[in-house]
């Protein structure tokens, strides 16, 4: 076990995440593999997609495969930023969307 | 964790092809005679296994090209594929397409492309048109951007341009029988696509944005010699692109690797399996020594291939040759 909680060799044991339940770690990559391969949308729309969950679910091993998977389709470095783009939008205006609670409450408890 | 620690690439590509039955690994012919005929190169990419520059000076002589000529001969030879360096520098270029026309034989030359815009060389296309050969053209990357950071400023520009200028030869055009392949290979250190997804992405800027068109686009992993091993050392990504080529080892790709059915002969008439052993200098083993012509092709064609940990680009995911991925 070494130092640091996330290892960049880490990435490569992915395919062992099933240990410990293989019956549940089959069963999420056959779903994995279907719900990210092309089928009405393509691999490059999926991917650019999966990049943009995996920047804003800040999960560096996503970040790591998607980015290459990203280059290896020919995906230009402007097309993925504009990819991040949409997902740091939706986050913003995830958070600015709860402001509306704050704003109900305000409302309410306001003379 | 589980994470076993692998430095001897070599040693786990062997391993690899012992658990699938294919080690020690044959030829089973030779049916492409592939021929380096210089080192010389108007430019040099950062990614080039030979090596290529202008400053270098090997080239192929006339009478090595001609017992290349008789070797190409062989019935079983279906294929001749002319590289270097850029083989425009080679002076005895055009005899050599020329002789090499003659003998009813496919006749590939690889080209740079923008090579064929500069001045002494701007005959060639039609050289190669009269001749019948087919042009397989490097475009590393259809975005421009990246093929100019691997081979050099305006690089794309003059590339697309030479492209227009095959196109008006009818290289490319459906009917005219002049093929125009392209080459992609990735700009860093990562493994390309599927070839027939990059394809469409090429057509569609190629064509769409640029007015171009061309036949095949072959897809090359970029093997691990060279200036490419270079990169790859000094930028830090050595271990992890050879971990990435090894974790997509792919038993099918390694049942078809090029080498099994190519001889390479270098520009002194050596003998290669390929020409990523060549770069390495790593001669054919084979029972009776010598240069092209001296050895029978029926000997080099059961030839034991000599492996290292190289190969892995050769049998990554769909695979990768001269002529693009192995399989779909
Ligand atoms: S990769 Fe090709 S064009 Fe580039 S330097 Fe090498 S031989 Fe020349
Ligand atoms: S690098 Fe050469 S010898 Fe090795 S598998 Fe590829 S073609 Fe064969």
């Amino acid at each position: 076990m070494s130092e640091n909680y996330y290892e960049k060799a880490d990435l490569e044991d992915f395919p062992n995440i099933g240990e410990y339940a293989p019956e549940a770690g089959e069963k999420f990559f056959e779903y994995y593999t279907v719900a990210t391969g092309a089928g009405k949308l393509s691999e490059r729309e999926k991917s650019l997609i999966a990049l943009a969950v995996a920047t804003v679910r800040h999960c560096p091993y996503c970040i790591d495969a998607y980015t290459g998977k990203c280059l290896s389709l020919g995906i230009g470095k402007d097309e993925m930023m504009e990819a991040v783009h949409v997902g740091a939008a939706m986050a913003a205006g995830d958070i600015l969307a709860h402001a509306t609670q704050m704003r109900k409450i305000i409302k309410k408890k306001e003379m | 964790m589980g994470l076993k620690e692998k430095t001897d690439f070599a040693g786990n590509f062997i391993e690899k092809l012992s658990i699938c039955g294919l080690y020690p690994l044959y030829a089973t012919g030779v049916e492409i005679l592939q021929m380096n005929i210089t080192r010389r190169c108007n430019l040099s990419c950062k990614h080039c296994h030979v090596q290529a520059g202008p400053g270098r000076t090997e080239n192929m002589t006339r009478e090595t090209m001609a017992r290349c000529i008789r070797a190409a001969g062989d019935p079983g030879i279906t294929t001749v594929d002319i590289t270097g360096g850029a083989p425009e520098m080679n002076p005895d270029l055009e005899w050599l397409v020329v002789e090499m026309g003659k003998l009813d034989k496919r006749v590939l030359v690889r080209s740079n492309l923008v090579i064929l815009l500069e001045e002494g060389f701007r005959h060639l296309p039609a050289v190669f048109a009269a001749n019948g050969v087919e042009v397989v053209g490097s475009l590393p990357d259809y975005l421009g951007e990246g093929t100019e950071r691997q081979r050099g400023r305006d690089v794309f520009g003059r590339a697309i341009e030479a492209i227009r200028l095959l196109n008006g030869l009818g290289y490319g055009k459906p009917g005219s029988g002049l093929v125009l392949d392209l080459v992609h290979n990735p700009v860093g250190a990562y493994l390309p696509g599927e070839q027939k997804h990059l394809e469409t992405e090429y057509r569609r800027v190629l064509g769409g944005v640029h007015g171009v068109s061309f036949n095949g686009l072959f897809c090359l992993v970029n093997c691990p010699v060279g200036r490419y091993l270079d990169y790859l050392k000094n930028s830090g990504n050595l271990r992890d692109y050879l971990m990435s080529l090894e974790a997509s080892f792919n038993p099918e790709s390694a049942g078809r690797v090029m080498c099994r059915t190519t001889l390479s002969v270098g520009w002194d008439g050596s003998l290669y399996d390929c020409d990523f052993n060549q770069a390495l200098n790593l001669e054919v083993s084979c029972s009776e020594k010598g240069k092209i012509g001296d050895i029978d092709l029926p000997v080099l064609a059961g030839r034991e291939i000599r492996l290292g940990g190289h190969c892995l680009a050769c049998t990554a995911g769909a695979g990768s040759s001269c002529q693009g991925s192995l399989t779909e």
